[in-house]
């Protein structure tokens, strides 16, 4: 192979750069995409586990009991572990803040929310219905964690507190269930008129995260 | 949620800015100033922190439900009692029966392919249609059914034929001490006492709530042990074979009681049911 003549110089030609884009700033950093998809992920499997062990029609169709109850074991145990792991990110870090702290805007969100009020409603990253399901999805975690402990170690607690704990587990699983359901179904709604929005040009459905917030 | 970027006058909880006349600020482009959100002055990490009360209150509300399950539970079962439409058989201590299978799935045996095989320490062992089965003498049994991961369902009727009654016609020898049952579905497996299997509360069930059994609670044949957790009425039954030893069912090689007696095992004090 022969060499161009300087090619090997700072006199070379640069390689072109792209075009400008609109600057968009990422809404979640890299690790907090992988802290949620792997506890979408664990979730997922876990109530649907869970379907197959309680839903009569489902039962009869899986089968497999004892596969099934292990999956729901660990598919449980290790729910929280994404979190935990994601908190080595100052990003996650400072998005729990944002998700634990409630504000004047949050109150008047939830008061225009409770009230139907058409248009729009002030928000920081988060709206206050997002904080509230982040705070009350990880309480229920916590519980359905302890409580399954609770059935899985038979031993560990007498069975007074067992049966309680088998009572609370089931409830609260049909509330987790619903829950996720209209998480799920939010954001769906969220992605659908985000991309709508992409299509047309507009600006996005759901505001950027900027530093509108602080004026 | 926001369809126009201009409705968020009031972002610092400091000032009580007019909506009217607060400044539109969300014009300009997205520029990278968030690249360090734990030292930027950020309104939305300003505020209560209500999300940690929240979290407690749900773990103070667990430990309530702990705490208050037996008096919520007997409500819930009297409205299940009283409940005719059946909905609340979909929630949680409905008292309704509920499907468990450890394999896949199990293939179902007609009036005409199922046969029961009764072997091992006997003089003679002999194999029986359904229709041998029905030709015997039928006993009625009607007890409480208590699962030992908790449900139970009141007063179902079961009938069929005394164990005893076969394990005579067989002959038992003089040194066997147990019996064992393997069932159709390829994997399940219990066994008895020999002295348990002669009890007249332990049957070869051809009927459950007076009707045939059906596929999903182990028809056309299952085991009834009246006095024991039900996980020892094997469900679609095919073989007796009468053994020196109590060798562990299923799912008493996964951590069950061998001896399930209800209410006297498996860490469990329900009523007894025999």
């Amino acid at each position: 192979m022969t060499w161009t003549r300087g090619s090997a110089g700072p006199t070379a030609a640069t390689t072109p750069r792209r075009p400008e884009q609109a600057v968009r700033t990422r809404r979640f950093s890299p690790a907090e995409f992988w802290a949620h998809a792997a506890t979408a992920a664990l979730m997922l499997l876990c109530i649907a586990s869970a379907a197959c062990l309680y839903v009569p029609g489902l039962a009869q169709l899986v089968g497999r009991r004892a596969l099934v109850v292990t999956v729901h074991e660990w598919s449980g145990l290790l729910l929280p572990l994404p979190l935990l792991v994601g908190l080595a990110s100052r990003a996650l870090r400072a998005d729990l803040r944002r998700l634990d702290r409630f504000g004047a805007q949050d109150r008047r969100w939830l008061r225009a929310a409770l009230r139907r009020e058409r248009g729009p409603r002030p928000q920081g990253k988060f709206n206050a219905g997002q904080k509230l399901y982040a705070a009350w999805i990880a309480g229920a975690v916590l519980v359905m964690l302890g409580t399954g402990l609770l059935m899985w170690f038979t031993g560990l607690a007498p069975l007074a507190v067992r049966t309680g704990a088998t009572f609370v587990h089931d409830w609260l699983a049909l509330a987790v269930g619903v829950v996720v359901a209209g998480h799920i179904a939010m954001a769906l709604r969220m992605w659908s008129r985000q991309s709508a929005a992409r299509q047309l040009q507009l600006p996005d459905g759901e505001p950027e995260f900027t530093d509108r917030t602080r004026s | 949620m926001n369809p126009t970027p201009s409705d968020d006058p009031e972002t610092d909880p400091g000032t009580d800015t007019d909506p009217g006349t607060a400044p539109e600020t969300d014009t300009a482009p997205e520029t990278e100033a968030d690249t360090n959100p734990e030292t930027a002055p950020d309104a939305d990490a300003q505020g209560t922190p209500l999300g940690r009360r929240v979290i407690l209150g749900m773990l103070g509300l667990g430990a309530a439900g702990i705490a208050a399950a037996p008096l919520l539970q007997r409500s819930v079962e009297a409205l299940a009692q009283q409940d005719p439409t059946g909905l609340t058989d979909a929630l949680p201590a409905g008292g309704a029966f509920r499907y468990y299978s450890v394999t896949a799935s199990v293939p179902p045996k007609s009036a005409r392919s199922y046969r029961l095989r009764v072997d091992g320490l006997v003089d003679r062992p002999s194999t029986y249609t359904l229709a041998d089965l029905r030709a015997q003498p039928q006993t009625r049994i009607v007890r409480d059914v208590q699962c030992v991961t908790g449900w139970r369902v009141p007063e179902t009727p079961f009938e069929g034929v005394r164990l005893s009654r076969l394990l005579d016609a067989a002959g038992v020898r003089p040194e066997a001490r147990a019996v064992r049952f393997t069932c159709f579905d390829g994997a399940y497996s219990e066994s008895l006492t020999l002295d348990q299997a002669r009890r007249d509360d332990v049957l070869v069930a051809l009927r459950m709530q007076d009707k045939p059994v059906g596929y999903e609670h182990g028809g056309p044949v299952r085991l009834y042990v009246a006095p024991m957790y039900f996980y020892k009425s094997a469900k679609w039954l095919s073989g007796i074979t009468v053994t020196e030893d109590v060798r562990p069912g299923y799912w008493e090689e996964r951590g069950y009681d061998v001896d399930a007696w209800v209410g006297r095992s498996n860490g469990r004090d329900d009523a007894p049911t025999a």
